[in-house]
């Protein structure tokens, strides 16, 4: 401990270059605990218990191809299947395409299989009974000043009325809340009903976007799963289902393999970041060779020369990097406080903070290496004589 | 009269490329503790090499070295190390100090190998600061001090584990006139006052004056006299 006076004297020899290098350590760890989080997320949608009791069943073909309503009554048949319920993706505008939420045309008992959105049983009712009824989540109501008894319009931007009008105009009657503050972002929704939704829209009447299938012993889920798209094998509109997680990820993975891609930017960011301060590093120990071959005259030992220069990469790897994750870890609570329906839970989890470390470790030695070796073969005679 | 150094038949030999230069040939000296000797001699006679092969900073190529009863020339490159902090003060013409250390933390550096603790190697330190009178300035970084001054805390910390033995490579090269003599006046109190035997390596005839010895290097071999009386 005793030492740690001399790391920190070498770092803070040159305060601004200092500072620099800790700055993009800073980055690069930022941008390395936020990517891999959502690496981390993506990597473990399959293995996840949560909404496994849920299945989302789309079409095979493309998410964002329609499916008959008639399958509904076909998979009640299906053993081990609770409820059924399905939803369409409406897309529809508040005032100014930049208030975006997502909208959906929902059953009447797509509700009941969310338990876990907190609507009062009058409101519940009062969905089911109002033909132009809607329901929103808490945030979004704050958002934009709703109360229950307003009228919300809403611009179609894929499906206008029968008569030509584009505006569905829908009655406020339940505003829901979540109660995990992690899943905040599901309150950033309208529901409205599917019955009206399908009388009144010009085209694609009686199909709808997706199935949401609860299934009463999660255990069961892949055969339920499997049972489910065999009804519609070999048919026009083959199935796809999946559980709830998957289905949100495989809708953001539509933008391209994550794991490839988060792969490809950390190796980049961190090769340029092992060259910089590899540089810095060995720059700092060629100004200071007088100074390393005192400390071997006076009696430091090569080893313990060779200890201080890695001490000194190491605490200022450790210290960028942490301070780096910790910047990832407000700015994810932002994303996810921010983000809809179907981004991904992103945490600055236990095992981002461990492979963060082991990160900071290894590139920390890696930078030291060089300049450490030099300090260890350092010999005294020559280093003082200018040599 | 007790014998600090005795060097018997050393030499040293350096390796530029494929050719070897024997810069010291069959060095024969004994200086006794308590005694201030001035290493005198032109330019690349060899006192660099013949100093730093006395307190240890490198190994002779032949012959042998004594210092208070070790052989140091037999000793591993880490025991040699361990030796030094014990037994060697080291002064050079560049102080060396690190820049971004007080004056106090500069002088504290060799303590920071023992077991004392941080009260202890403070008040240690503050010490060896008083007898070079820069008391007031153990707050001060390097760069906030004159050349002499520099070159005094430098003389603090090759002090401050109590070496029996200091070696000082042209100590006042760097200085005038004035704190040239203050320098070479506090290396004499402690050789005088404190017992410490000191061998200094000097271009300057007037600084050879505060020594109790001469000795003349010339071409890598002493000078017939050896060791002599100063003028
Ligand atoms: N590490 C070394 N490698 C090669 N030659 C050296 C080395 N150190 C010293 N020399 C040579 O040895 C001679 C004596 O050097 P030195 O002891 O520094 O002389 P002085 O201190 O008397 O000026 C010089 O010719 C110098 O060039
Ligand atoms: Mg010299």
């Amino acid at each position: 401990m005793k030492y740690l006076q001399l790391v920190w004297a070498a770092l803070l020899r040159r305060k601004m270059r200092t500072l620099f290098t800790l700055l993009s350590v800073v980055a690069a760890f930022l941008l390395f605990g936020l990517l891999d989080s959502v690496r981390g997320a993506f990597a473990g949608a399959g293995s996840s218990v949560n909404g496994l009791n849920r299945l989302v069943t789309i079409s095979k073909i493309t998410f964002t191809m329609q499916l008959p309503k008639s399958l509904l009554e076909r998979y009640r048949a299906v053993p081990g299947v609770a409820d059924v319920t399905y939803a369409n993706w409406f897309g529809g505008i508040y005032q100014d395409p930049k208030n975006f939420f997502a909208n959906e045309a929902v059953s009447p008992n797509f509700i009941d299989a969310y338990p876990e959105w907190r609507l009062s049983a009058a409101q519940r009712a009062a969905f089911r009974n109002t033909r132009t009824g809607a329901v929103v989540g808490a945030r979004l109501a704050q958002q934009f000043h709703w109360k229950i008894g307003d009228r919300i319009p809403l611009q179609g931007t894929i499906f206008p009325q029968k008569d030509g009008n584009n505006t569905w105009t829908f009655d406020l009657v339940g505003i829901y809340t979540v109660a995990d503050p992690k899943q905040k972002a599901q309150e950033n929704a309208l529901l409205f009903n599917w019955d009206y939704f399908d009388e009144a829209r010009a085209f694609g009447n009686g199909s709808v976007g997706w199935y949401v299938v609860r299934v009463a012993d999660p255990a069961r889920a892949d055969a339920i799963a499997q049972a489910i798209d065999a009804i519609s094998v070999n048919s026009d509109h083959e199935t796809k289902t999946q559980s709830e997680r998957a289905f949100q990820l495989a809708f953001v993975s539509q933008f391209g393999d994550i794991g490839l891609i988060v792969g490809a930017i950390m190796a980049a960011v961190f090769f340029t970041l092992v060259l910089l301060t590899g540089n810095t590093m060995a720059q700092a120990v060629r100004e200071r060779i007088p100074e390393l071959a005192i400390l071997k005259t006076i009696g430091f030992t090569s080893g313990s020369v060779l200890g201080l220069l890695l001490a000194e990469a190491v605490l200022l790897l450790v210290c960028g990097g942490v301070i780096g994750l910790l910047l990832a870890g407000s700015v994810a609570a932002g994303l996810e406080a921010a983000a809809g329906f179907v981004f991904p839970p992103i945490v600055s989890s236990l095992a981002v903070w461990a492979r963060s470390l082991g990160l900071m470790l290894l590139i920390g030695v890696v930078v030291g290496a060089l300049p450490a070796y030099r300090g260890l073969r350092l010999r005294v005679v020559d280093a003082l004589a200018g040599r | 009269m007790n014998t600090l150094v005795h060097l018997q038949n050393v030499s040293k030999t350096y390796t530029r490329g494929v050719q070897k230069v024997e810069v010291l040939h069959g060095i024969n000296l004994d200086i006794a503790a308590g005694d201030f000797v001035a290493l005198m001699g032109p330019s690349g006679s060899g006192k660099t090499t013949l100093l730093n092969l006395i307190g240890g900073l490198d190994a002779p190529s032949g012959g042998s070295i004594d210092v208070g009863g070790e052989r140091i020339d037999q000793l591993s490159e880490n025991a040699l190390a361990k030796w030094r902090s014990a037994h060697v003060g080291f002064v050079f013409q560049f102080y060396n100090l690190l820049a971004t250390l007080s004056a106090r933390r500069n002088v504290e550096l060799p303590l920071l190998l023992t077991r004392l603790s941080g009260a202890q190697r403070r008040a240690r330190a503050d010490i060896a600061l008083q007898l070079v009178g820069l008391a007031d300035r153990a707050a001060h970084k390097p760069g906030e001090l004159s050349g002499g001054q520099q070159q005094r805390v430098a003389i603090a910390r090759a002090i401050v584990s109590d070496p029996a033995l200091l070696v000082c490579d042209e100590p006042t090269g760097d200085l005038d006139r004035q704190s040239a003599a203050e320098v070479l006046t506090l290396l004499q109190q402690l050789n005088r006052d404190h017992g410490k035997t000191v061998i200094i390596v000097t271009h300057d005839p007037k600084a050879a004056e505060f020594a109790r010895h001469t000795v003349y290097l010339d071409k890598g071999a002493l000078a017939d006299a050896g060791v002599r009386p100063a003028a």
